[in-house]
């Protein structure tokens, strides 16, 4: 089983000061930057911790020991994709910005992936600045141990807008995929109205942010420009999909020419591109628990969803549980093969 | 088949078009720089009025950067309710590929060699489904002569 | 002329009538734009201070949110009137190109201008003004329309001042919201609103569009009027979210919302995502005391254009199930706007006769209180 989404956070700040140079070292101790400014998980909401995934010290998904325990003791996975949710995108400074993110890819190196072959991780970078963003995939796009660029679903500009094209050409120059990941404060509202008083209502709101992501790959062409683009999307629900391939194909049948490119409807290149992690699955009350099955089949793909456990994060339930009744073909795809094709895993289920 | 005369040549001048109804159908019937066509004015999406919609080209474009071309002008029609595209010498539309398929007549136009269908290479575009009917239509000296099944 | 040969058996429809003049079943539009006509039509109504305002300045919205639209006034190329007039600002042109064509009983009239405006003070007097012209030259003269009161909605108090002046007339059925607005609107600013319009018995109707001041999206600017366009649900959602999430229905227990024009296949998805997200951190949000969908169900009404067109016609009656809101979702055409729903095909046939007589009427009768 392959676990899509896992979460390898800093034990703290200072855990950086090796990787960094002497300019932030003196700066991390002398001034009062503490962090990149994002909250994306408050560090006792229920969300931010399943029970037992609080380490003695240091935050959830901090301890390698306690999450390989969780990971592949308990829950059985064999490989896990990591995904940090650092957020250098969230520094105004971008020198800072971009060597804070080569920092914590050169640690995930040396303390996941060197530590465990299990492991596989996503490449940090300053996302709002592409540039900079690009010479650190080229500097580790040829590692083995990185399936893929993580960016934060809020982002400056939405993630289809050229100005990402330097990312975009080195991410798939090295034949990685884009991982677009809950969270992100680059300082604009996270809703299309302004924002909202509270966390849990912010948390819901993610869902219309992946939309909207989705909504700008295609339709500026970001996979007619960069032929062979992969793009997962995690944590961002799933059941919200197929509505929106609706939409998009009605859009696309009348407004065509306002962006010729899309040669084939947008629920096409969804199928082809874009993969979304099943942690949280939200799904209908028991009452209605046949409707998720519905959705399953809209998605009309059975290549779309990727198995993620998304530790140490608690959405409820047993990541698993909402698979109980499906078909064992497509548990299998679910749980393994999607995700070793999709990101190009060999590895024995 | 019945033919219909539908007016004078010079009430059709080349990029216009006049809707006429025959026995509860309606047809517009286009001039394209000499050459006459007919279409349903009547969508196969929703039923729309497709005669009311702009007449235009078909714009090209394989990724953002262009270049840009805009092809077939006054050749593809824009249905007014939502914007679906027709090639307004076939029915063809452009859109959604792989859905149902409304009939459509061969066009011939009289005293010219008979034309012949062919898949577009020019735009990229798959074929959509969606076919408005047309009508083969031929000018008889100074009339515009519609043949009707 | 030759004989005509009879036509073949499906080809037996009358296109030169397209609507069914029907007697089978009610129809009420919810959603028609009557446009004003020029700058003049409203500085008859404007006083003279705001009068020379509008004249020197006009209106001064937020900016960022221009996606041009793919057709001029938005609006279906056949909906230009012989008058000269814009589409939808011609009424004898909107009584024969929608209202006798298709049979309506009632329409309901909502104006896409006037409401907003970062002159708070100019924004209320504008208001009023489209009110009155709403009244003297539409509801007026037009006894199957109603119409939507425009209020100066970033401005609570001033907003609700409009409400109450105006709530008791018949011909207004609810308050206007446009969906873009600067804040989410289960934020208190909003409150005095729908104090308001609770007060007089009417609804909230949100609307496709507007501008609040940021992106039109939670993560910046888009490029094209295609994901402005089809990016309105990730407006509506978050307006949803909000409404039910600041306990806004615990507050205003009497608040009805409809949501005009954001289609509606997002909705089962989003009820159950805020379900569950609500059963997670209910404790952030005391003031919601039972599950979202139980609140969207009860006081979430929802247009059906742009209705939604799912791959299989059999999921668009599942989509129905899913909501669980048959007496909720309402007709609309958005006439004279470009993707224009048709009452007799925008569903699928085999729909079940009772849902489609309370889709295409009944819902919104029973709504909007109409006779």
């Amino acid at each position: 089983m392959i676990d899509s989404d896992v979460h390898n956070e800093l034990p703290k700040l200072k855990t950086l000061l090796p990787y960094l140079g002497e300019q932030w070292q003196v700066y991390l101790n002398e001034s009062a930057f503490v962090g990149s400014g994002a909250n994306d998980y408050p560090i006792n909401a229920p969300v931010a911790a399943r029970e037992g995934a609080r380490p003695e010290s240091g935050p959830p998904g901090s301890d390698i020991d306690l999450l390989r325990t969780h990971v592949f003791d308990d829950m059985g996975a064999n490989l896990a994709i990591l995904n940090c949710g650092f957020r250098p995108g969230a520094v105004h400074n971008q020198d800072l910005a971009a060597d804070l993110a080569t920092a914590v890819n050169n640690w995930q190196i040396d303390e996941w992936l060197e530590k465990d072959e299990r492991f596989r991780a996503s490449i940090l970078v300053s996302n709002q600045n592409p540039v900079r963003a690009a010479a650190e995939i080229d500097r580790l796009g040829s590692h083995p141990g990185f399936v893929q660029v993580v960016l934060p679903v809020q982002g400056d500009a939405p993630y289809g807008n050229l100005r990402y094209d330097p990312l975009f050409e080195a991410a798939t120059r090295h034949d990685l995929a884009i991982l677009i990941a809950f969270g992100g404060a680059p300082g604009l509202p996270p809703t299309a109205t302004g924002w909202p008083s509270t966390y849990v209502e912010e948390y819901v709101d993610a869902g219309a942010i992946f939309q909207s992501q989705v909504n700008s790959l295609i339709f500026e062409g970001a996979f007619d420009r960069h032929p062979g683009l992969r793009v997962v999307l995690s944590e961002s629900g799933w059941t919200w999909m197929p509505s929106l391939m609706w939409r998009m194909d009605k859009e696309w049948k009348g407004l065509r020419r306002d962006t010729p490119w899309v040669k084939q409807p947008p629920s096409a290149y969804m199928r082809e591109h874009i993969r979304l992690t099943t942690a949280p699955t939200d799904r209908p009350g028991p009452d209605r628990a046949h409707e998720l099955s519905e959705i399953i089949d809209y998605l009309g793909s059975d290549r779309m969803l990727l198995y993620a456990s998304d530790y140490p994060h608690w959405h409820g339930e047993d990541p698993s549980a909402w698979m109980s009744d499906l078909p064992a073909d497509l548990r299998e795809r679910i749980t393994h093969s999607n995700a070793a094709e999709f990101y190009k895993l060999t590895v024995t289920a | 088949m019945a033919k219909h005369i539908i007016g004078t040549v010079d009430e059709i001048p080349p990029g216009e078009r006049k809707i006429v109804d025959i026995n509860g159908r309606s047809i517009g019937v286009y001039n394209v720089a000499g050459e006459f066509f007919a279409v349903r004015n009547r969508c196969p999406h929703q039923g729309g009025p497709l005669c009311e919609g702009r007449t235009a080209g078909f714009l090209k474009c394989e990724k953002p950067g262009g270049p840009y071309e805009y092809l077939r002008k006054g050749e593809i029609i824009r249905c007014p309710w939502h914007g679906w595209e027709y090639d307004l010498k076939t029915g063809q539309s452009w859109v959604d590929p792989g859905s149902v398929r409304v009939r459509s007549y061969d066009v011939g136009v009289e005293a010219l060699d008979e034309a012949r269908i062919e898949i577009d290479p020019e735009t990229g575009y798959a074929k959509g489904p969606f076919l408005a009917e047309t009508y083969p239509v031929s000018v008889d000296r100074l009339n515009v002569v519609l043949d009707l099944p | 002329m030759s004989t005509v040969t009879t036509a073949s058996p499906e080809v037996q429809e009358q296109d030169s009538q397209r609507g069914s003049r029907n007697t089978d079943y009610s129809l009420i539009d919810c959603d028609i734009h009557n446009a004003i006509q020029s700058p003049e039509t409203i500085r008859k109504y404007l006083p003279s201070r705001w009068r020379s305002h509008h004249e020197t300045y006009g209106v001064r919205s937020y900016t960022g949110s221009y996606y041009p639209r793919a057709v001029p006034n938005a609006a279906r190329h056949d909906s230009w009137p012989p008058s000269g007039l814009p589409p939808g600002g011609d009424l004898e042109f909107m009584q024969h190109q929608l209202l006798d064509e298709w049979g309506f009983e009632y329409g309901i009239l909502n104006c896409l201008a006037g409401g907003g405006g970062r002159n708070l003070d100019f924004a209320a007097a504008l208001a009023t003004a489209v009110n009155e012209w709403q009244i003297a030259e539409w509801l007026e003269p037009e006894p199957r329309l109603r119409a939507s009161l425009i209020v100066p909605f970033e401005d609570g108090d001033l907003a609700a001042k409009e409400v109450d002046r105006l709530g008791e007339h018949p011909g207004f059925v609810q308050v206007l919201f446009v969906a873009r607005t600067s804040e989410p609107m289960g934020r208190r600013k909003y409150w005095p609103i729908y104090e308001a319009a609770c007060r007089n018995g009417i609804a909230v109707g949100i609307h496709f569009g507007g501008a609040g001041g940021h992106p039109i999206t939670g993560s910046g600017w888009p490029s094209h009027y295609v994901e402005d366009h089809g990016g309105m649900p990730q407006a509506f959602q978050p307006q949803v979210t909000s409404l039910v999430m600041e306990g806004t229905f615990e507050r205003f227990p009497e608040l009805k919302v409809v949501l005009i024009e954001g289609g509606f296949a997002w909705l089962p998805p989003l009820m159950w995502r805020l379900d569950r997200s609500w059963e997670l951190m209910c404790e952030e949000v005391p003031e919601v005391k039972r599950p979202p969908s139980e609140y969207i169900r009860e006081h979430i009404w929802t247009t059906t254009q742009p209705v939604e067109e799912p791959e299989r016609p059999e999921h668009f009656h599942e989509l129905l199930r899913q909501m669980d809101m048959d007496d909720h979702l309402m007709f609309a055409t958005d006439y004279p706007h470009w993707d224009f729903d048709a009452p007799t095909s925008a569903f699928p046939r085999d729909m079940d006769k009772d849902l489609r007589d309370s889709i295409l009427a009944g819902n919104a009768r029973n709504l909007y209180g109409l006779p």
